[in-house]
C-alpha cells in the first residue's frame, strides 16, 4: 500500500506515456487514506486481535480453537453452510431461468415493467425486509395465510421453528436481491450479439436450445460474479437472524449465524479475541471462494 | 417442463430440413408462452404481495390487520391515527431516525463521491506507482465482506474514540470501493485517452483536464454511483447498530428493530408494549420511502447505467 503514496518513481515517468506521475497520486489519495483506515487497518486489526490473547500477548490458533470448542460454533457453521447451499442455487437458477424468459417475451414495455416490479423489493433490503416478511410469515395477519394454513402452519411460531430457518433466510434474500440481478443478466442477456442468435434460429433451435447452448454460456461470467457476491453477502448473514430471534421469543437463538456468534463473543462475553478469530476465518473462506471461483472461471480474463 | 414442450424441435434437427419440423413447434411454442407467463406472474405476485400488503397494513387498526381481507383498505383517518401513535413513540424517535439516517447517508454519499471519482478517473486514465495494484487492492477489498469487518472496525474505532460520534458510521460508509471500481470500468471505457492527451498538448494541467472534460462527462457515473452508495448506507443495519449506542442516535433501519422488540405480538416480553403493528408498517414504510423514491427516479437510468457497465465488462 504504502507504494501507492510514497515514492517518486523516476524510473516508471520515463516510460509513463503522460506527464501525469505526480498528479495521479494527488487523484487518489482520499480514496487510499480511506482504504487504509477502513479497509487495510481493520483487517490488520482483526488478524492481530485472533492472534493474540487479552493481555496482548500472541496466543497461536488458541482464540480459533477456543471459538470453535464453543458450543455454538459448528451450529452456526451449519446453519449458514446450509443456507448458503439453498440461496446460491435458488438465485442461480431462478434469476437466470427467469431472465432467460423475460428476455423473449415479445412485449418490451410488458418485460420492462415486470423487470420493475421484480426490483422494487430491492428498496427494503436490511431491517425493512424481515419486518415485511415477519408480517408474511405470520398465519394471523399474512396475505399468504391460507397458503401457510395449508402448509400445516396456524401460528408464527410453527412457520418460524428452527428447522424451517435456512429456507426462510433465503426466501428473504431472494425477495429483496434477485430484482437487480434479474435486470443485470436482462442487460447481460440484450448485449448477446443479434446474429448469432438469428443464426442459431435459422438452424432451427428452439429457445431452450438457444439457452442452453448460446445464452447460458454467455452469461456464465456474470453468473460467476453473482455467485461471489451473493457467497459474501450470505455468508455475513446478521440482520435477519438477529431480528427474527428478537422477534421470536428465542425459537431463532442469538446466535444462528457466524456473524451474530461473533458479536456475541466481543458485546456479550467481552471476548474481543475469539470474535476477532470468527471475523478472520469468515474473510478467509470468502476470498478463498472468491479466488476459487475468480480463478476457475478465468473472471478476469476478457480485458 | 420446457424440455418437453420443444422435443419436437429436437427430432426436426436431425430430420432433413423442411418446413414440418417448423410447424410442429407452433403449439409447443404456444404452450411454453403460457408456461413462461404464469412463471413471471407467479413471481410478480411474489415480489409485489407484500409491498402491497405494507402499504394497507399502515391504514388499519390492528384488529383489521388480523380479522379483513389482508389486501383490503382501511381508512386514511386510521393511517392518522397510526401515524399520531408511532410518532408518539419517545416523542418523535421515528423522525429522529429519519433524519439521522438522512444525515449519516448523504455525509457519506458526499465523501464517497469527492474520494472515488477522481481516484477512479485517475486509475482509469492516468499512470502512477502504484497503479496495478492499488487496482488489486481495490477488486480483493470489493469481495471482501464488509460485515465481518464490523467488529474488528469497532475496535479500531473505538481505540481513538470515536464510537458512538456521527464519524464512527460516516467514514466507514464512505469508503466505497465498488464505486471506484465502477468509476474506474466507466472512464476506462467512455472517456477516449486521445481527448486527454490533446487536451495536456494544449496545455491543460491534470486537475484541468480533469474539471473540463471528465466532469462534464461524468454525470451518468456520479449517479450510478451516488445510487449503490445511498441505498447501502440507508440499508446498513450492523454497522450503526454496533457503532452507536444511543436509541438517539440510531438510523431508522435500526430503530424499526427497536420498535419490533415492543410489539406485543413479535415480542411477549414486552407485556405492556407500546407499538402495535399497523404502526411497525407504518415505520417500515417511512423507513423505506427515501430509497423507494429513488428507485422509482433512477430507474430508467439505473438500467442503462448498468447495461452500459455489462457491455464494458
Amino acid at each position: 500500500m504504502s507504494t501507492v503514496t510514497t515514492g517518486p518513481a523516476r524510473a516508471r515517468a520515463r516510460r509513463a506515456p503522460w506527464r501525469a506521475v505526480g498528479a495521479g497520486h494527488a487523484f487518489v489519495a482520499g480514496y487510499v487514506i480511506l482504504l487504509v483506515a477502513f479497509g487495510v487497518v481493520p483487517v490488520g486489526y482483526g488478524i492481530y486481535f485472533a492472534f493474540t490473547n487479552a493481555d496482548n500477548y500472541f496466543a497461536g490458533f488458541s482464540n480459533f480453537v477456543q471459538s470453535a470448542q464453543d458450543f455454538r460454533y459448528v451450529p452456526a457453521l451449519e446453519h449458514i453452510g446450509l443456507y448458503l447451499v439453498i440461496w446460491l442455487v435458488a438465485l442461480v437458477i431462478l434469476v437466470t431461468g427467469l431472465a432467460l424468459v423475460l428476455h423473449q417475451l415479445p412485449v418490451r414495455r410488458l418485460s420492462g415493467l415486470v423487470r420493475f416490479v421484480y426490483y422494487i423489493p430491492g428498496a427494503l433490503a436490511g431491517a425493512a425486509s424481515v419486518l415485511v416478511w415477519l408480517f408474511m410469515l405470520d398465519p394471523t395477519v399474512s396475505p399468504a395465510s391460507s397458503f401457510l394454513r395449508l402448509l400445516g402452519y396456524s401460528t408464527f411460531g410453527n412457520v418460524i421453528a428452527p428447522g424451517h430457518l435456512a429456507i426462510l433466510f433465503a426466501i428473504i434474500a431472494f425477495w429483496t436481491g434477485a430484482g437487480g440481478w434479474i435486470v443485470v443478466m436482462y442487460g447481460a442477456l440484450n448485449n448477446i450479439p443479434h446474429d448469432i442468435m438469428e443464426a442459431a434460429r435459422i438452424d432451427g433451435a428452439g429457445a431452450w436450445r438457444i439457452a442452453r447452448y448460446i445464452q447460458i454460456p454467455m452469461l456464465r461470467k456474470w453468473i460467476v460474479y453473482m455467485v461471489i457476491l451473493a457467497f459474501a453477502t450470505g455468508a455475513q448473514l446478521f440482520v435477519e437472524p438477529q431480528l427474527v430471534s428478537e422477534a421470536s421469543l428465542g425459537v431463532a437463538g442469538r446466535d444462528y449465524s457466524p456473524n451474530q456468534l461473533a458479536y456475541d463473543f466481543a458485546f456479550q462475553n467481552n471476548n474481543v479475541n475469539s470474535a476477532a478469530a470468527i471475523s478472520v476465518e469468515l474473510l478467509v473462506i470468502c476470498l478463498v471462494v472468491a479466488a476459487v471461483f475468480v480463478t476457475r472461471s478465468r473472471f478476469f480474463d476478457a480485458n | 417442463m420446457r424440455t418437453d414442450t420443444h422435443v419436437p424441435i429436437r427430432d426436426g434437427a436431425t430430420a432433413p430440413p423442411s418446413a414440418r419440423p417448423r410447424r410442429a413447434t407452433y403449439p409447443s411454442r404456444a404452450a411454453s408462452q403460457v408456461l413462461a407467463g404464469l412463471l413471471l406472474l407467479v413471481f410478480v405476485v411474489f415480489f409485489i404481495l407484500p409491498v402491497i400488503w405494507l402499504l394497507l397494513a399502515a391504514t388499519k387498526t390492528d384488529a383489521q390487520l388480523v380479522h379483513d381481507n389482508p389486501l383490503s383498505f382501511g381508512s386514511w383517518h386510521q393511517l392518522r391515527v397510526n401515524w399520531d401513535e408511532l410518532t408518539g413513540f419517545q416523542g418523535d424517535a421515528i423522525l429522529l431516525w429519519l433524519r439521522n439516517s438522512a444525515v449519516y447517508a448523504f455525509l457519506a454519499l458526499a465523501i464517497t463521491l469527492a474520494v472515488s471519482i477522481p481516484a477512479g478517473y485517475a486509475m482509469a486514465m492516468m499512470e502512477f506507482r502504484g497503479r496495478r495494484a492499488l487496482l488489486i487492492i481495490t477488486l480483493v477489498v470489493m469481495l471482501m465482506p464488509a460485515t465481518t469487518l464490523v467488529v474488528p472496525l469497532f475496535l479500531e474505532i473505538n481505540e481513538v474514540h470515536l464510537v458512538g460520534s456521527l464519524w464512527s458510521v460516516v467514514l466507514p460508509f464512505s469508503f466505497y470501493p465498488f464505486g471506484v471500481y465502477l468509476t474506474y470500468i466507466y472512464f476506462s471505457t467512455a472517456l477516449p485517452r486521445d481527448l486527454l492527451a490533446a487536451a495536456r498538448i494544449d496545455g491543460c494541467t491534470e486537475f484541468g483536464a480533469f474539471r473540463r472534460i471528465a466532469l462534464p462527462l461524468a454525470a451518468p457515473i456520479v449517479a450510478l454511483v451516488g445510487f449503490f452508495s445511498f441505498v447501502a448506507n440507508w440499508t446498513n443495519y450492523f454497522l450503526p447498530y454496533v457503532m452507536l449506542p444511543q436509541s438517539g442516535q440510531y438510523p431508522v433501519q435500526v430503530g424499526i428493530g427497536l420498535l419490533l422488540t415492543d410489539v406485543p405480538q413479535f415480542n411477549p416480553t414486552a407485556a405492556g408494549g407500546t407499538v402495535l403493528r399497523p404502526e411497525l408498517a407504518l415505520a417500515t414504510l417511512l423507513g423505506i420511502t427515501p430509497v423507494l423514491l429513488v428507485f422509482l427516479f433512477a430507474q430508467r437510468y439505473l438500467v442503462s447505467g448498468l447495461l452500459a457497465g455489462a457491455t464494458k465488462e
